[in-house]
């Protein structure tokens, strides 16, 4: 039951329309405009976002990973990763992470949600996906306002 | 296969403008989407200048319009004008809906018009649907019974036929599956929303017995699976019915037969 099972199936037409669609597809068709013409919704936009924000995830994770390394090798690889972190750049790198992993955190959960068949109509679905955006947002700015309020900056 | 940007044949160029009669007080400005299979040229957008003092309210009555008085080759399916037959789906205004039901006034500026999205073109407005109607045959649409058939009818009681309320109106305008991005990547593979929300309409009917042999046939990473809740379908679906919902359900009646 893999994918390529699947298209050989859907050719299975009982009325064998499609062999002369396939005649006809010879004549160059052109396709019709897609992505360049629809109206983004915001469903749509997070669709896109979750993804990104995913693969990013690859890297922030790869981060993590680096940050326990150095804390088993020694001091000296400590050292070097404070001071890649604790440089302004570093620092928007984590403010990132930290928008990236709690964006696809509630994004996931508003996916849960769905599965539920709860907040499945267009109103309540917009709702639901901009509460998650804005939560991510207001998430981010209060963790990083503790972490600059522990260490006396605000 | 994923391709955002569109094969060198389909890319657009700006084609004529037809103006309306000096003095026009009224003007609307339509742009639409053309290309014949009869010459070799790319397909363009031409400019309809429409006097809506002298037209109806639908975007319908001004293609009509356009094709009775300004150019009589533009191509686009229509037939009842009253949103029941879904011949008239069309892009517009950068969503799917049938050109019938969607009013003039709904639409600010210019109302651009294209083919339904990431579909190979007959003509013009007119879309190849086969592959949309073979994924409609592949759910087998129709009342699958392993009983003795009954002397006079399949007998439902109220509250089951009520549960084929929002599923029963699909009129299968193509609507959905073709505002759905999931849908323009793999339409080959993925059924699509309009599909599945049939699958489902006799999947929950209450008189169906091949509920097993219908989840089996849709237990595919693509079939179903592909469907990631982008939620376009129900946002376009000129009927108001929710493909998206009908799809959750599907998902679930596949985990609760695993438990």
């Amino acid at each position: 039951m893999q994918g390529p099972s699947g298209s050989a199936a859907l050719l299975d037409c009982p009325n064998g329309v499609l062999r002369m669609a396939e005649q006809r597809q010879a004549a160059e068709r052109p396709l019709s405009p897609h992505l360049q013409i629809y109206r983004v919704t915001i469903t749509m936009a997070m669709s896109i976002l979750h993804r990104i924000v995913g693969v990013a995830l690859y890297a922030g994770t790869a981060l993590v990973a680096w940050w326990l390394i150095a804390a088993a090798t020694g001091p000296d690889a400590y050292a070097f990763f404070q001071s890649v972190a604790g440089h302004w750049f570093g620092q928007l790198v984590l403010i990132g992470y930290t928008w990236a992993l709690l964006h696809h955190l509630f994004g996931g959960i508003r996916y849960l949600v769905w599965d539920e068949i709860v907040a499945t109509s267009p109103k309540a679905a917009d709702t639901i996906t901009w509460i998650a955006v804005i939560s991510a947002l207001a998430g981010t700015v209060l963790v990083w306002a503790i972490v600059f309020s522990m260490r006396g900056v605000i | 296969m994923v391709q955002f940007t569109l094969p060198k044949n389909s890319k657009i160029t700006e084609g004529d403008t037809f103006k309306a009669a000096p003095g026009t007080k009224n003007v609307k400005r339509f742009r639409v989407y053309r290309w014949s299979p009869d010459d070799t040229a790319n397909p363009r957008i031409d400019t309809y200048e429409v006097d809506l003092d002298k037209c109806g309210p639908m975007v319908l009555d001004a293609l009509i319009k356009i094709k009775n008085e300004t150019d009589q080759t533009l191509t686009f399916r229509r037939s009842c004008r009253e949103g029941i037959c879904g011949s008239c789906a069309m892009n517009i205004d950068g969503q799917n809906t049938l050109a019938c039901t969607k009013g003039i006034d709904e639409v600010k500026g210019d109302v651009k018009i294209y083919p339904l999205p990431h579909m190979p073109v007959i003509k013009d407005l007119v879309p190849d649907l086969t592959n949309f109607y073979a994924q409609h045959a592949f759910i087998e649409p129709w009342l699958q019974t392993k009983s003795p058939t009954p002397e006079k009818e399949w007998r439902q009681s109220h509250e089951d036929r009520e549960k084929l309320d929002g599923l029963y109106e699909c009129i299968l305008c193509a609507c959905c599956s073709t505002s759905c991005p999931s849908y323009w990547w793999n339409g080959d593979r993925y059924l699509g929303p309009a599909a599945l929300l049939q699958a489902y309409r006799w999947l929950i009917d209450s008189r169906d017995e091949a509920t097993g042999e219908r989840l089996d046939d849709l237990e595919d990473p693509f079939r179903l699976y592909r469907c990631h809740t982008i939620m376009n379908c129900a946002k376009t679906c000129p009927k108001g019915l929710n493909p998206a919902k009908a799809i959750a359900e599907i998902k679930k009646m596949m985990v609760e037969r695993q438990a």
